[in-house]
């Protein structure tokens, strides 16, 4: 497992060389659980202010601000819930996995730090069923946190605060990480989106409660947050991207790796080149284009390699940070199986609830097939870009879509990305003489 | 919701339309005549906004954006666009989704011509279409039940039948399975569908997923004609009676706000099988010999003309009044029978012939004066959010189906708060704020304490078996919604217990009445849950003895009916079981059986048998020959529901119309024709042609029904509610004595389940062999008590009966109680059951 | 088929105890039958049904949704290649290609011995060590073809270190009575005390 690169700023990976970092004596050895007793000293809203004020970005995929999001809970309406979302599944990223697994008690410092600011009482901590390893690790870190009097009944020993942090895993379904489907999951249910709105977790969530679903990254720099202050945090990286991000750089780049960088400050012409990081491409080998922010995100190419990665240019250039993976496809790279591979994991992830993403993505994915095996039509590329129309429409970004939750308009990206950029190389997988199929007749009696 | 409410303007497709405040898009659209497309969508159940064909363009101040229509509720300024070039692409690409895997069967599929997949591809789909993968496949049509089929190749995935198992009926045993677009609903492997309503999710779904066995490949929908009517069973259900070449060939149910929501019981929604039953009476049958030859002291029943019947029934009725007077002739039954029906036979028995002794109930109900006489609710008003329902009545699973979807949509969606005050567990116990399940013939003494608050609470402390503590925290909650409805619903829990408990207990709780008139409070009221169809109808119509029709007694309106009957009976009558003992005593000479079967369904078996035995004549009307139709001397065959015009009153006193699709078998005939027959053979002419002039008559002499005409009946989508009544309710002076339980024995508690050996559930070949067969149902804890083990035979003995019964465990059988359904296809309960005693005990020995 | 022994009730009923409704543990508990018998038998669905209060039917509905939590018999051994894209770029088809020429079964087989099950699966967050695969879901990273081989030989033989199919973390959350703070219903509640602090009357902290 390739450790992550020594940047100049590590804030939440900077236990991640330390060999006992994911003990309690190791945690609190390098100054674990200080957040936790510095929050405790102040007022839960004051705890709040300087999350808000580090305009702490939520870093599990949408990058909404974490502090404003907890404003979002109805006055008066109790007891309210804190569910982690571990769930990480989106292909290309890698972050969650290793801040569980390789530092557990910061992050349930983290959540401690915001059931005290939020009014929090019971937090559920559910991580992805795939992750053995990062479940046991939580599981030790629990229980000793427990018997610490980190967690639990009257935490460190005060009278009024009592937190119950409950384990739970889930078990391979990746549209759980959207965060209603999630909360269906922990409710024992399957996991199928809500509608928002009126389904906003923060007003009704688990249990019709007001929710507050973050991402384990995000829960992670609140520590820090607390300890250094809102404004410490703010003043790192972009104005509107602050303090650090995990990245994780992988494809085809001399050396991938899981990277903490200044959020909103470094390129992806850095990330992605500079030796300190994934070190260019393989030898010999040139960039044909990368995956920005995971598998739903558009595809970025050469041209947008001295972009920033920081949210808002991100966006405005078309695609998204998402949840922190960039995969990069060299010369080598097929582009129509490339966007078959991503196709063809939404429409096996689909929940199937909505009809266009239950019946888009496969169908999708079908036709991507039969043009690999050399069975293209001529009208299946306008076809597959009608289809990817009818699930979101305009094919725009930010998507539109005709379904529930994103799912389905991802499965767009790689399609419209590369069909875009890359046309010829799907007619080269349509037979010379190919004629177009007969439809067979779709009328009704 | 009331006028009062404020009302949102919303803007759909250019023109203003006035909404109620977190109504559905959809809801308001198609309110104002503008028709949404829609699969998932289903006004009685919770949206889910999946199958996406509603999404539509709604702006709310942020520019157009699809939604789906479904699941946004409106607001002040809205504009929807439904016919947007954006919406028509979305949704013509939504139903070329749905149609990729969807199979191109619809020549051979039952849904074909009232298909709302179908209809929507003829009007907007592509005329051919664009897949050209393979499609999905599934193993062709599973049963999921005894009465259902499911195809997940035809299935849409709309979570309808899934919802509604759910949601409606509280019987998850169908649910979506699998993931993405493999997705399929199914149920647990050999754990199958059992609900009672299962036969709703066919009606609901919207393509031929879903098929009921007993209509499967019977008709086209274009070849069916059908009428809107009620369903006559004590709810009052509203229908679509639909057939083909003069056969009924299904009953969908109607969405009536006031009643059925649109749902049916299976029972009741696949009992048309039995109108076209081989079986049917079609023709009069009158004593003979084995050759066919009329003969009053035959061995046979033999065909007959209506002539040759009617006349023998004359002359045996005229002969009896001749010998022994008007009362030695005896009506029991009519509760299956349309208002004018009873009140033609209500005017023969008491204006013509003169007898008293008239009775719809089979000593299975409540004494009239409790049901005209106490205040009553309406289902809407049980239902009212926020209200207290007092379940003192049996299982409404069981016998009132679909007031019990009404009761649980109540409980579970609009914070009802029900107590259920029963001598066992219901289908709606694990829903009940409080359980006070007492010791058959107990409930008085429970309900005096519910209501009079004195209770001495304590661990070890109970009233008639409640535990006192649950009993004041009962009481309490009773209490804190005083100023909500209160609602009774009042029916008989056991069979194996007197009325006499059960009215003391009603009275007790009217106690609350005169404390909750102060201040306004909507008070309490009652909704009476009696057995057989129209037995609210029959007591109105006068067929009960003491009462005259319209809600009114002997006494208080002789004086007005004799006017237009000419006379009425000088004193009341006996009930049931007083003319049974009449006639077995000698002292009856002419038994006329309206729909009903004595030997099969009244308490005592014995002393109907013994009464059949000793009365001269016996006279059916009916539609088949059962058991005591078979002893019969002489048997009209009647006309049945579908087959007959007239109205019909549900529960609440809620008249609506009956309405005829097809012929009746043979030459029946409806029976205030038959009433009309015999009044000109005993020299009285009823006056009336149709059963319209018998409306109009019941309105000219009915008080409570006074002026009611059938249009404005008919101008009401719900009917009309007939609210007056002249009647009191009389407070029994004393209470009931009830004997002490010995530790020995268990107390004996009995009542019916939804499928049993019933006429009409036997004549339906796809429910006959749903009843279950009888067993005995201890508490777990008694087991050891009682000295037997579950599963095996013991041999249960009353001290006027015994039997063997296999035993079982059911923890919703309180301890020292053991329960036996009433009408089991099998076992008979009633050869236990001591009907000269207020509750029955029994012991129990392997 | 087997209902969850007395051992594994207890650990369900101390696992349901963590949620204030108990229909949450359902996932666990799913878990926890897979871990005793390899797999999700129907009995244990029936049995998990009745602990926390749904139907059976209600059970397999969410069994059945998510793809760790198998309905049939499988290998002792899970042995999933990554297909996610960056696998994919690095040489997964060539890795699964590779296990099901060694193994003769494809992707959702099982290898005659019952020894191991082949799955590709969807991106399992190891992107970065690609191309990667999990043996029971722990990981075994950068696989070449010849890793791929001795890995069969080590699970065929038993001295891989890895446990049988259905085990998870090998630690699990134990509290003990009272450190616990308490589970109550999702309704009645009030603002939690601690709200009201503020930091000029710090009485009680830390």
């Amino acid at each position: 497992m390739s450790a992550p690169a020594p940047t100049d700023l590590r804030i939440i990976t900077s236990r991640f060389d330390i060999e006992d970092g994911h003990t309690l004596a190791g945690y609190e050895r390098t100054g674990g659980y200080a957040g936790l007793r510095r929050a405790l000293e102040m007022a839960p809203a004051d705890v709040h202010g300087e999350v808000r004020t580090a305009s702490l970005l939520g870093r599990g995929g949408a990058g909404f601000p974490a502090g404003v999001k907890w404003g979002f809970c109805p006055p008066g309406v109790w007891p309210r819930y804190l569910v982690v979302n571990g769930d990480e599944s989106e292909p290309g990223t890698y972050k969650d996995r290793l801040l569980m697994e390789r530092d557990p008690h910061q992050l349930i410092e983290g959540c401690l730090i915001a059931c005290y600011a939020l009014g929090l009482s019971q937090c559920f901590l559910y991580v992805r069923g795939e992750m053995a390893h990062a479940q046991e690790r939580l599981a030790a870190a629990l229980n000793e946190a427990y018997e610490a009097g980190y967690v639990g009944a009257n935490v460190l020993g005060t009278e009024d605060f009592s937190v119950d942090i409950t384990l739970h895993w889930g078990a391979g379904a990746y549209i759980v990480g959207e965060e209603t489907a999630l909360i269906e999951s922990l409710e024992g249910d399957r996991g199928m989106p809500r509608l928002k709105p009126p389904y906003f977790p923060a007003s009704i969530g688990l249990y019709g409660k007001p929710t507050i679903v973050n991402n384990v990254e995000t829960l992670a720099n609140l520590p820090w947050i607390v300890s250094n202050g809102g404004a410490a945090f703010a003043a790192m990286g972009a104005d509107s991207s602050t303090g650090t991000r995990v990245f994780a750089v992988s494809g085809h780049v001399a050396t991938p790796g899981v990277f903490e960088v200044p959020f909103g400050t470094t390129t992806f012409r850095d990330i992605i080149f500079d030796p300190r990081y994934a070190g260019g491409m393989r030898p010999g080998r040139t960039l044909k284009t990368f995956i920005p922010g995971g598998a739903s995100a558009p595809w970025f190419f050469e041209e947008h390699l001295d972009l920033p990665l920081e949210k808002t240019t991100v966006d405005q250039a078309g695609s998204m940070l998402g949840s922190g993976a960039i995969v990069v496809m060299d010369d080598t790279t097929d582009v129509v199986k490339a966007c078959h591979n991503v196709v063809r994991f939404f429409a096996r992830e689909s929940c199937g609830k909505c009809t266009p993403c239950r019946e888009g993505t496969s169908w999708l994915e079908k036709i991507l097939c039969r043009i690999l095996s050399g069975q293209g039509r001529p009208q299946d590329l306008d076809l597959l870009m009608d289809v990817c129309d009818n699930i979101s429409p305009g094919i725009a970004w930010p998507p539109r879509q005709t379904t529930i939750c994103p799912l389905g308009p991802s499965a767009v990206s790689p399609i419209a990305s590369a069909l875009e950029r890359f046309r010829g190389e799907f007619e080269a997988y349509l037979p010379a003489t190919a004629v177009a199929v007969t439809t067979s007749a779709g009328a009704m009696s | 919701m009331s006028e009062n409410e404020t009302v949102v303007t919303i803007t759909v497709n250019g023109q203003p339309v006035e909404a109620q405040p977190g109504e559905w898009v959809i809801a308001a659209a198609e309110r104002a005549g503008v028709y949404i497309p829609h699969f998932c969508y289903h006004p009685r159940m919770n949206s889910v906004g999946m199958c996406r064909m509603c999404i539509v363009d709604i702006d709310t101040g942020r520019g157009p954006a699809l939604q789906p229509s479904c699941m946004v509720a409106v607001s002040e300024g809205m504009v929807v666009d439904t016919t947007s070039d954006q919406t028509r692409k979305a949704q013509d690409g939504v139903l070329e989704f749905l149609l990729l895997n969807h199979p191109l069967d619809c020549p051979v599929c039952d849904k074909g011509g009232e298909c709302p997949l179908q209809d929507q591809t003829m009007a907007y789909g592509p005329g051919e279409s664009r897949f050209v993968e393979e499609k999905r496949h599934f193993e062709k049509p599973i049963p999921v039940n005894d009465l259902v089929y499911l195809d997940r190749e035809r299935c849409i995935l709309c979570d309808r039948c899934t919802r509604f198992a759910d949601e409606v009926a509280g019987d998850p045993l169908i649910t979506f399975q699998d993931r993405g677009d493999q997705t399929q609903v199914n149920t647990f492997p050999d754990l199958p569908f059992s609900s009672y309503f299962s036969g709703n999710t066919v009606q609901i779904c919207p393509v031929g997923a879903l098929t009921a066995v007993p209509y499967r490949f019977k008709a086209r929908p274009w070849d069916l004609t059908e009428v809107e009517s009620t369903y006559p069973n004590p709810m009052g259900d509203r229908v679509v009676v639909q057939a083909s070449r003069d056969q009924v060939l299904r009953y969908q149910g109607v969405d009536s706000d006031a009643v059925n929501w649109g749902w049916l019981t299976d029972k009741d929604r696949f009992s048309f099988e039995s109108t076209a039953s081989d079986l049917r009476l079609g023709s009069p049958l009158i004593r003979g010999t084995p050759l066919g030859r009329p003969d009053p002291g035959g061995s046979e029943l033999v065909e007959t003309t209506w002539r040759q019947a009617l006349a023998l029934a004359a002359d045996a009725i005229r002969a009896a009044v001749e010998d022994k007077g008007p009362q030695s002739v005896a009506v029991l039954g009519g509760a299956r029978l349309t208002n004018e029906d009873q009140y033609a036979w209500a005017r023969l028995a008491k204006g013509v012939i003169g007898t008293d002794n008239v009775d719809a109930q089979l000593d299975d109900g409540l004494p009239t004066d409790a049901v005209l006489g106490l205040p009553r609710a309406t289902i809407n008003r049980a239902c009212t959010p926020g209200g207290t329902v007092v379940l003192m009545a049996p299982d409404p699973k069981e016998e009132q189906g679909t007031l019990y979807l009404r009761l649980r949509h109540a409980v579970v969606n609009d914070g009802v708060q029900l107590i259920e005050l029963t001598p066992r567990a219901t289908g709606l116990s694990h829903l009940a704020a409080h359980r006070l399940h007492h010791r058959p013939g107990e409930a008085a003494a429970v309900a005096a304490a519910l209501v009079g608050g004195d209770i001495d609470a304590g661990p070890d402390r109970e009233v008639g078996g409640v535990a006192a503590d649950a009993l004041a925290a009962a009481a309490a909650a009773l209490a804190d919604r005083a100023d909500q409805p209160i609602t009774v619903i009042l029916g008989r829990p056991s069979l194996a217990e007197a009325a006499g408990p059960t009215v003391e207990a009603a009275a007790e709780l009217m106690k609350l009445a005169k404390l909750l008139t102060a201040g306004g409070r909507p008070g309490i009221a009652f909704l009476p849950a009696l057995h057989r169809g129209n037995v609210l109808g029959a007591l109105d119509m006068g067929l009960a003895p003491g009462v005259l029709p319209g809600r009114v007694t002997l006494a208080d309106g002789a004086a007005a009916l004799a006017e237009s009957w000419g006379s009425v009976p000088a004193s009341p009558g006996a009930d049931a079981r007083g003319i049974l003992k009449a006639a077995a005593g000698g002292n009856i000479d002419v038994l006329i059986l309206l729909g009903v079967d004595p030997l099969g369904d009244f308490p005592d078996r014995k002393l109907a048998e013994s009464a059949i035995k000793g009365v001269g004549t016996v006279i059916a009307s009916d539609l088949f020959l059962h058991p005591s139709a078979a002893q019969a001397d002489i048997v009209f065959p009647a006309a049945g529901f579908g087959e007959r015009r007239g109205t019909h009153t549900n529960m609440e006193g809620r008249i609506t119309r009956e309405r005829q699709i097809v012929t009746s078998p043979g030459t029946a005939r409806a029976d205030w024709a038959i009433a009309s027959e015999l009044a000109r053979l005993l020299e009285a002419d009823l006056g009336f042609g149709s059963p319209e002039e018998v409306w109009e008559e019941i309105v000219r002499v009915a008080q409570s029904h006074r002026d009611l005409s059938l249009e404005a009946i008919d101008t009401e989508t719900d009917g009309v509610v007939v609210a007056d009544s002249s009647i009191a309710f009389h407070s029994p002076e004393d209470a009931t004595p009830v004997p002490h339980v010995d530790a020995y024995s268990l107390r004996l508690v009995s009542s019916r389940r939804m499928y049993d050996r019933g006429t009409l559930v036997q004549h339906a070949p796809s429910l006959a062999g749903l009843a279950a067969g009888a067993v005995l149902a201890l508490n777990p804890y008694d087991f050891d008590r009682v000295g037997v083990d579950m599963g095996t035979e013991v041999q249960a003995i009353s001290h006027v009966g015994e039997m063997f019964v296999p035993v079982v465990s059911d923890a919703g059988v309180p301890r020292g109680t053991a329960a036996f359904g009433y009408n089991c296809p099998d076992l008979d309960v009633r050869a236990l059951i001591d009907n000269d005693a207020v509750v029955t005990d029994e012991r129990i020995q392997t | 088929m087997a209902r969850l022994n007395p051992n594994n009730l207890a650990i369900a009923q101390e696992g349901i105890a963590r949620y204030p409704v108990p229909r949450s543990a359902l996932i666990p508990l799913l878990h926890l039958a897979q871990e005793q018998d390899g797999y999700v038998t129907e009995d244990a669905m029936a049995h998990i049904a009745e602990l926390v209060g749904v139907t059976p039917a209600e059970v397999m509905g969410t069994c059945s949704f998510y793809e760790m939590l198998k309905r049939e018999p499988v290998g002792d051994y899970m042995v999933n290649i990554c297909n996610g894209i960056s696998c994919h770029l690095l040489g997964a088809s060539a890795l699964i290609h590779h296990a099901e020429d060694t193994l003769g079964v494809k992707p959702g087989g099982t290898t005659d011995d019952g020894k191991i099950t082949l799955e590709a699966v969807e991106c399992i967050a190891a992107c970065t060590e690609a191309p990667c695969l999990q043996v029971n879901y722990r990981y075994r990273n950068q696989v070449t073809t010849e890793d791929f081989d001795q890995l069969v030989a080590d699970l065929r033989a038993d001295t891989a270190g890895v446990a049988p199919h259905g085990q998870l973390a090998k630690v699990r959350q134990h509290v003990s009575e009272d450190r616990w703070a308490g589970v109550s219903p999702p309704n009645g509640q009030g603002e939690p005390a601690w709200m009201a602090r503020n930091p000029s009357d710090n009485g009680d902290g830390s």
